[in-house]
């Protein structure tokens, strides 16, 4: 079984247009989308039906004011502040369970918090897998690391090859879930500062855990100057161009459509996203 | 007075915003911008500044003495985080792992766990005219951004004007960069995308109960999913920006908004007046 994922470092680069067209385009695979925070994908693919799950995870100090003697070495020990006043401050608590192993009569206890949902759903594309985590929570890259675990034992079981993922953005906990272990990792970047930016700091990433990388530039046109100067940062970086997708309006209006670009209208945009994905499926081999 | 710039989802134009409306406030206003986008921050390259100044940041990890430990587990027990495992002779310590709570030096019966510093990222700082600029760095194949934004947000001055980019997303680093805001200034594009995420954020911001106002950028003819949900949350959209290919251009090449186009200025001064008589009348 092989595994794809679409990361970019900076946000809103085209990530998710570019996977839900993947998903009109590819054969035989399971979608996985995680980006657990912000979880766009299913807007575009239109689940069918969909399990939903909870997702329980961390857990959070409680004080019993009864027992409670307020001796205050809860507080004392407590790295992150979250204790005040003899009472938890549940956003603030990281869940480590230091005051519950310190009190010394036993008036805190750790409860589990819902952190959010799973989902496995069905799309006329295929079997998606996502997640939402619960506003203001931690354990992203745990749950990132549960939609891609559901993704692979349902690709085993139905015998599919190949898992295609929409990744979040940035560098850290959640994006180093998604991409540790993965055959391939499509980097999509766009031509501004930022976006030049952020792909040496996600190429970084993919280097530092063995996984190879292509680049697709999203809106080329934007700053023909900018394009130039990633193809030949990539050069350097012995990193290849996939592909360049130039600026159109109809990759907005396909997302208002709800539809992948490359079923919404034939065109430049669908063309490159095409060879795009030959080319992806030819690196994957 | 404290204004934080967030999204839910990435690329809206978070700092876009954060930076115009810093850079177009007068010079009597002092001014303070903190890029907390610490896996990604671009803030600076928008600003015609040099970051003279660096702070290493570090987290404390546990260290065993192997010549003390008994390999009796205790530490691997009470780590909520599985930052430590036990074996028959050895104790394997996974640092990135580690949140720094300190419990299993603490908890040591044989007290063989010393806590050492491990650098996660940088803290880089600078100044410019009436403006002062801070921000986080985290190390390539780090996973803890959060206390890297806290140790950015240290540096804040509260006598300032002070302005916050936020990293997209809804869970803990964002939890931790806008915590403490007096107002959240929430980004969002006219798409299916744009709307789904922002209820995410508002969700965030109501979690912290930090009043907030909409800023809707690339506006255009697809405003209307956007602007219902704003009035039925009571939510004011403050400021739109139009999809224009003259604004991607300057982006592209960072320059800021009222840098490149100087009749965006009024629009961001009276943004920040909006805001300010927001959080007064709050």
């Amino acid at each position: 079984m092989k595994e794809l994922v679409v990361l970019s470092g900076k946000g809103g680069t085209g990530k998710t247009s570019i996977v839900a067209s993947f998903a009109a385009l590819a054969r035989d695979k399971i979608l996985a989308d995680c980006d657990v925070d912000a979880a766009d994908l299913y807007l575009l693919l239109r689940p069918d039906e969909e399990e939903k799950h909870e997702f329980w995870s961390g857990q959070v100090a409680s004080i019993d004011r009864e027992r409670c003697t307020q001796c205050g070495l809860c507080r004392q020990v407590c790295r992150f502040g979250a204790i005040n006043e003899y009472s938890v401050d549940t956003i603030a608590c990281e869940g480590c369970g230091f005051c519950y192993q310190v009190c010394p009569v036993k008036a805190i206890t750790m409860e589990a918090s819902l952190a959010g949902y799973w989902f496995m759903a069905k799309t006329r594309y295929g079997y998606l897998s996502h997640a939402r985590l619960r506003a203001a929570q931690e354990n992203s890259g745990k749950l990132v690391a549960l939609v891609r675990e559901n993704a692979r034992s349902l690709a085993q079981k139905e015998g599919l090859g190949l898992i295609i993922s929409d990744g979040p953005p940035g560098t850290g906990c959640p994006v180093i879930s998604s991409l540790s272990g993965v055959d391939l990792a499509l980097l999509v970047t766009e031509p501004t500062l930022s976006g030049i930016h952020d792909l040496t700091r996600i190429v970084g990433v993919c280097r530092r855990f063995g996984v190879p990388a292509l680049v697709c530039i999203n809106k080329c046109d934007i700053n023909e100057e900018n394009t130039r100067e990633i193809e030949h940062y990539c050069i350097e970086e012995e990193i290849r161009v996939a592909a360049k997708i130039p600026f159109d309006n109809v990759v907005t209006e396909a997302l208002v459509a709800r539809m992948p670009v490359v079923e919404y209208r034939d065109g430049q945009v669908a063309h490159e996203i095409n060879n795009l994905w030959r080319f992806v499926l030819g690196a994957l081999k | 007075m404290i204004v934080s710039v967030a999204s839910g989802k990435g690329g809206t134009g978070k700092t876009l915003v954060a930076t115009s409306l810093a850079l177009s406030l007068d010079s009597a206003e002092e001014v303070e911008l903190l890029d907390c986008d610490v896996e990604e921050p671009n803030a600076h390259l928008f600003l015609d500044l040099k970051l003279t100044k660096s702070w290493n940041v570090c987290v404390p990890v546990p260290e065993i003495n192997e010549l003390k430990c008994t390999h009796c587990g205790k530490c691997a027990d009470v780590c909520a985080f599985n930052a430590l495992a036990v074996l028959e002779k050895k104790v394997l310590v996974f640092p990135e792992l580690c949140h720094g709570c300190g419990a299993c030096s603490y908890l040591c019966p044989e007290a063989a766990i010393v806590e050492r510093d491990r650098e996660i990222g940088v803290v880089e700082g600078g100044a410019s005219g009436n403006m002062l600029f801070f921000q986080g760095k985290l190390t390539i194949g780090e996973m803890m951004a959060p206390p890297l934004i806290k140790a950015t947000k240290k540096h804040i001055d509260k006598d300032r004007m002070v302005f916050i980019d936020v990293p997209p997303g809804t869970s803990c680093p964002v939890v931790e960069a806008i915590s403490g805001s007096d107002f959240c200034l929430l980004v969002t594009e006219p798409t299916p995308f744009g709307l789904n995420d922002l209820a995410l954020a508002v969700g965030v911001a109501r979690e912290l109960q930090i009043p907030c106002g909409v800023v809707l950028n690339r506006s255009g003819t697809e405003n209307s999913a956007v602007e219902d949900y704003c009035r039925q949350e009571d939510i004011p959209v403050l400021l739109k920006i139009p999809l224009d290919m003259e604004i991607a251009r300057a982006y592209s090449r960072g320059i800021p908004l009222v840098r490149g186009i100087p009749s965006w200025r009024e629009p961001f001064r009276q943004l920040f007046r909006d805001i300010r008589q927001r959080i007064s009348d709050n």
